[in-house]
């Protein structure tokens, strides 16, 4: 068996991502990885690439047509070089996300997104119902296509092998979309699904203003903030913040909860967090069923505590 | 322009469904059921559009239970104009889901097809892009803002670490992210107006699509529970033990 492993590069280095991506493949047999990117940034992403152990060859793909990874085009490079795989992998980010289920399509095959665990050649475990429940999934597709939720799978290390680079022709497409312009996140924070400590807030913020308490605790974790449907529905921050079935699911190693009561919605967003702590006036407030760590007492005392803590 | 939004009945959001004992699924009897929210914002999207002079009309549709015209009379009370439905099985594969809506974009040529960008059920997020993919036309997913330009549209889409602008031939495929828009509730007159609104039902099986699964559940668990914790006295007591005891700061 050999699996086609999908790489995201980032300044020409590869993401973590994409290694928690390898990670989980190694358990269906030999790993090619694909590098894509334009012609002047492909050459660094794709020795980075080969750096990663366990690699059989790592192909790249450059073209102008790669450098913003639109789908129209790496869904046809995929299907080009499918013949040769029985698995095409890629971490669950906004690329995998965006571009496999396509060339599972043109493959004919039924894609099997947000794998949690790879238990033999055709049969995987995935979270539906914003992870209340876990279903075990046996494909009778010829050829699986699957996204990896990262946060399930140590990553391989960076360093270590040295496989050989091939380079591979990407196959002509439609021209019919094309890259505009982008706009990076302003706030410096790391973001949402990625952060390694988030700070979030709900109702007991109270209004725009008292969520910007959250500022210099987020500040001195490193942490992205996050918010809870209310919140948001609240007009305190925008839709973007929010962590919850309808919005955003992450799992970081902290998690911390200011004034959210703990509703279902929000509790699918985040209970897979390594560890979480609640802070909220309520002692009988949900939030505390799942909370590792809990602080009885209002937010707005016990947040700038918590930073002077910090030291 | 004519826009198709493809909807889906799903569990409502604040229900927390529960999985059955013999682990062959997740027990619906009985739960209520309402549009996906994203397809809501997808629906709202389409109006809006409308109500800008962008679209002319706006055609819902659903495939699955006989109970899914509910959802769509739903959406015709919103303002969509007319609905379809394409009677199977409850909740189909994304695949044959996909495969449906191309039979019906053949039938109804629209210029836009916006979806939600996952069902909260089966947490796919992939119908949108697999249709695109099998009619070989532009997408754009995750998407926070939609602009009707010259000859095609603008679109705005969140990715990890910010947006991007993308540019789209028409006809496109569009996945409605949570930013996109807040969807309208349906008034009394509107909901009582929906009910003349025209709604076709045809059988999955009259378009030529199979419907077989590709994939099959083995077993259906509850996710893993989490160990009771305990309430700290004070932020000093917090901070040591998230550094000596859990090791997260």
């Amino acid at each position: 068996m050999t699996a086609l492993v999908l790489l995201d590069a980032e300044g020409g280095s590869i993401l973590q991502t994409s290694r928690s991506a390898i990670a989980a493949a190694a358990k269906l047999g030999e790993i090619d990885a694909l590098v894509i990117g334009s012609p002047d940034t492909i050459e660094a992403a794709a020795a980075d690439a080969a750096r990663i152990p366990g690699l059989r060859k790592v192909l790249t793909a450059a073209s102008d047509a790669f450098a913003h990874s639109l789908a129209e085009p790496l869904a046809a490079l995929i299907v080009s070089l499918a013949p040769s795989y029985d698995h095409i992998v890629a971490a669950s980010t906004a690329i995998g996300k965006n571009a496999l289920p396509r060339a599972a399509a043109l493959l004919d095959v039924q894609i099997i997104p947000d794998v949690m665990e790879i238990v033999d050649a055709e049969t995987f475990v995935r979270p539906i119902f914003a992870g209340n429940a876990i279903v075990t999934l046996r494909s009778s597709d010829a050829k699986k296509v699957l996204t990896i939720r990262t946060t399930n799978f140590d990553p391989v290390p960076a360093e270590g092998g040295s496989a050989p680079i091939e380079s591979v022709a990407a196959p002509a497409h439609a021209d019919t979309s094309r890259f505009v312009s982008e706009a990076h996140s302003e706030s410096g924070r790391p973001q949402l699904e990625t952060a390694r400590i988030i700070v979030s807030g709900g109702r007991g913020m109270q209004s725009a203003e008292g969520f910007k308490i959250l500022d210099p605790l987020a500040d001195k974790l490193g942490a992205a903030i996050g918010a809870s449907r209310v919140a948001v529905d609240s007009g305190f921050v925008p839709n973007d913040y929010q962590v919850g079935q309808t919005g955003k699911i992450v799992a970081p190693d902290l998690y911390i909860a200011c004034g959210i009561s703990g509703a279902i919605q929000h509790l699918a967003g985040m209970k897979d967090s390594k560890v979480i702590v609640a802070i909220n006036k309520d002692e009988d407030a949900p939030i505390f069923q799942v909370a590792d760590y809990g602080i009885v007492g209002d937010l707005f005392t016990v947040v700038p505590e918590l930073e002077k803590a910090l030291g | 322009m004519k826009i198709l939004v493809p909807i889906k009945r799903v569990v409502d959001y604040n229900v927390k469904v529960r999985v059955k004992m013999d682990g062959s699924g997740v027990d619906l009897t009985g739960v209520k059921m309402s549009m996906n929210p994203f397809d809501e914002i997808a629906v709202e999207e389409a109006i809006r559009l409308r109500e800008k002079g962008s679209a002319t009309e706006v055609v819902v549709v659903s495939v699955g239970v006989a109970q899914a015209a509910d959802t769509l009379r739903t959406a015709m009370a919103m303002g969509a104009d007319r609905a379809i439905l394409v009677q199977s099985e409850e909740s189909p594969e994304p695949l044959a889901v996909a495969k449906i809506l191309k039979a019906l974009v053949t039938r109804e040529s629209p210029d836009l097809v916006i979806l939600g960008k996952q069902a909260i059920d089966d947490d796919m997020n992939a119908t949108g892009q697999m249709l695109a993919g099998l009619l070989d036309w532009p997408q754009a997913t995750f998407a926070s803002k939609i602009e009707k330009t010259g000859d095609g549209i603008e679109v705005t889409r969140e990715v990890d670490g910010g947006s991007e602008t993308l540019a789209l031939a028409l006809p496109a495929v569009v996945t409605a992210d949570l930013r996109l828009n807040e969807p309208r509730y349906a008034s009394l007159p509107n909901i009582m107006k929906a009910k003349k609104k025209p709604l076709e039902t045809l059988q999955a099986a009259d378009l030529g699509v199979d419907m077989g699964r590709r994939l099959t559940v083995v077993s259906v668990a509850e996710p893993p529970g989490r160990k009771a914790g305990v309430k700290v006295g004070s932020a000093a007591e917090l901070v040591e033990k998230l550094r000596n005891e859990a090791k997260v700061i």
